[in-house]
């Protein structure tokens, strides 16, 4: 039972925060529970004197850090674009990343719209088409958002992504000066995310309602609503989720 | 100088919403239409009326239950919209799809292009007026319904493609199927062209309608025909090609003047194009596995990638996060090419009477699962 193949998962994370009661009782090596769903959850969970350690809540899997951004291999040729953009504006960038034949550039918030604008203008790179903006979430991080731009070339038939990590009320320059496309891209990453943009022409909810509250799309919203409970009794509502939020605790 | 304005005419300007339920907005699509006369002065699109929250979905499934959902998204185009996805998760994985499944995946791909066409086609010629060309285009599209159908059961929502290949091969009998119906579809599109393209009714509604500049067009996102409608030379299946379209011979139509009926053209031409591909890959469908080396459980090393593929409305992307120890992506974005399309609506309706604006919907080819997902 100690080395189910669960196991390995375990042992990279901290073995307290381990996700399986038998994994944590194994780890702590006390003695081989053989009937523990059973017992404990007929028990009440405030028993101070028992010697066993308490189960823990069944805490989530930790949340990722955030993205992995690798480095580009060293005996990989830069494209042309990106050893200008480091002569013209060696202070912007703050890391170049590459995976499975992807190229990004991170860059601050502060220098977004200097880069964007020589990625745009710039003859070796000419990044005329802004296919996409999106955004991650990575909510225990400081810097909670991945901004992501994705550019083409129609002209040099190339790609690029630019990538701006910013905090849950960071600005971020928006970019409908450079590419109208953005527009409603925008529109769609505020209503989504709750990014923080600056100087966006119409900044209003594009897909969810008018009136909607909060942003879908951040990690900590939940993924199915109250339903229609709540609305039509709302005390009931709040009473079965205190029950489930027990249940799931035990 | 202006004078005041009698109170038997009034001049304010007119405010009309269209939509959501108009038959001309091809789902749910609602405009808030500011009229000047017949006139249009400006327009306000609002959707979101089917926003299924496709993108949140598909970061709680794991990675082959997502492929339905991208059925749901275009679902008149469920096909590329797989392919899309699929493709994507291989690039992230670095799984090698077998030759034949990458050949059958471009057939499948290219009959879903007609049926899309064919679709656009109907409604778009009934929009302005011609119904006879709505019976015929779907006549021909039932045609393709039915190959999918006995492909893998489904008519609309296919599900018919799997990360690393395919799910089931062709059934005997299918390729010769195929075969029959190309050339069947090549004999109608000049029938489609006998009704449409010279006729004067037709020219009238289309001829220097929505048009909009290279630039504009680039700068405001446009993508598929009505990019290429306006002269630029933009076709992912030749810029970057994916599946096996580097290896068959097929152009890309590219308009001149930027308007609906070059719009119109293009996709006409895309058909016979398409029925191109299809050929070529019939006659070159190598033998062997349609199912590459595939993990039982997914779950792609940490890392992020984009992924585009030219879908029948245009580029269609994905955005996919994986944080390397899930079986569920960690972010799913999708690229619509409707969404991206639609917003260059504005500008194409502005100036143009009332009458237009049906005609200008029709042009960009929206679906609203699309756009709103």
């Amino acid at each position: 039972m100690a080395d189910e193949p669960k196991s390995d998962d375990a042992a990279t994370d901290k073995p307290p925060s381990a996700d399986t009661p038998a994994g944590a009782s194994a780890a702590d090596g006390v003695k081989p529970v053989p009937a523990t769903g059973g017992q404990e959850t007929g028990k009440p969970a405030a028993a101070p004197a028992k010697p066993k350690p308490k189960p823990k809540p069944k805490a989530p899997p930790e949340a990722p850090k955030g993205p992995s951004d690798p480095l580009p291999p060293d005996d990989l040729e830069q494209p042309a674009f990106l050893v200008s953009l480091r002569q013209a504006l060696p202070a912007a960038i703050e890391q170049v990343s590459y995976w499975v034949g992807d190229w990004t550039v991170i860059v601050p918030p502060t220098a977004l719209i200097d880069v964007l604008n020589f990625l745009k203008d710039a003859e070796e790179a000419s990044f005329d088409y802004c296919a996409d903006i999106t955004a991650s979430d990575w909510p225990p991080r400081e810097k909670r958002f991945d901004v992501i731009y994705c550019l083409y070339s129609t002209r040099r038939r190339h790609r690029v992504r630019v990538k701006v990590r910013a905090g849950e009320n960071e600005p971020v320059p928006s970019v409908t000066g450079i590419w109208p496309a953005a527009n409603w891209l925008e529109r769609e990453l505020w209503d989504m995310f709750g990014v923080n943009l600056t100087g966006h022409p119409d900044l209003r909810r594009i897909l969810m309602p008018e009136g909607w509250q909060g942003h879908p799309q951040r990690k900590d919203y939940p993924l199915e609503g109250p339903g229609e409970l709540l609305l039509e009794s709302p005390m009931e509502w709040l009473r079965l989720r205190n029950l489930s939020d027990e249940t799931e605790i035990e | 100088m202006t004078t005041a304005p009698s109170p038997m005419f009034d001049t304010d300007e007119l405010v009309i919403n269209m939509g959501p339920q108009h038959p001309s907005t091809h789902g749910v699509l609602r405009l808030v239409l500011k009229l000047d006369g017949e006139k249009v002065k400006d327009v306000d699109v609002v959707m979101g009326y089917v926003h299924r929250g496709i993108e949140k979905l598909s970061e709680n499934r794991d990675w082959t239950q997502i492929i339905l959902l991208t059925d749901r998204m275009d679902y008149v185009a469920a096909a590329t919209n797989n392919l899309g996805y699929c493709e994507t998760v291989e690039k992230l994985m670095e799984i090698e799809v077998p030759r034949r499944a990458r050949y059958i995946r471009t057939i499948l791909a290219e009959l879903q292009r007609i049926a899309s066409h064919c679709l656009w086609l109907g409604t778009h010629a009934m929009d302005i007026g011609a119904m006879t060309v709505f019976l015929y285009a779907f006549r021909e599209r039932e045609l393709i319904l039915d190959l999918f159908e006995e492909y893998c059961g489904a008519r609309l929502t296919y599900n018919s493609m799997r990360v690393g290949g395919l799910p089931l091969d062709i059934p005997t009998g299918w390729d010769e199927k195929v075969r029959a119906f190309c050339d069947v579809m090549e004999a109608k599109v000049p029938e489609y062209e006998e009704l449409l393209t010279n006729n004067r009714i037709w020219l009238e509604r289309t001829r220097g309608i929505g048009v909009i500049s290279a630039e504009d067009a680039i700068g405001l996102g446009l993508c598929g025909p009505p990019l290429r409608g306006s002269a630029v030379y933009r076709d992912v299946r030749k810029d970057e090609p994916y599946a096996a379209y580097d290896e068959f011979d097929f152009e890309v139509p590219l308009g001149t003047r930027g308007d609906t009926y070059d719009r119109y053209l293009i996709r006409l031409e895309e058909f016979r194009q398409s029925i191109r591909i299809i050929r070529q890959a019939l006659d070159g469908l190598p033998e062997g596995p349609v199912m590459g080396k595939v993990p039982r459980l997914l779950k792609p090393k940490a890392g992020e990638t984009y992924h585009a593929i030219e879908s029948p409305k245009g580029e269609l992307g994905y955005f996919i996060v994986s944080d390397g120890r899930a079986t569920n992506p960690y972010r799913f974005r999708v690229r619509p090419p409707s969404f991206c399309n639609l917003q260059g609506l504005r500008p194409l309706v502005i100036g143009h009477l009332v009458a237009d604006v049906v005609a200008l919907i029709g042009t960009i080819d929206v679906v609203l699962g699309e756009v709103d997902r």
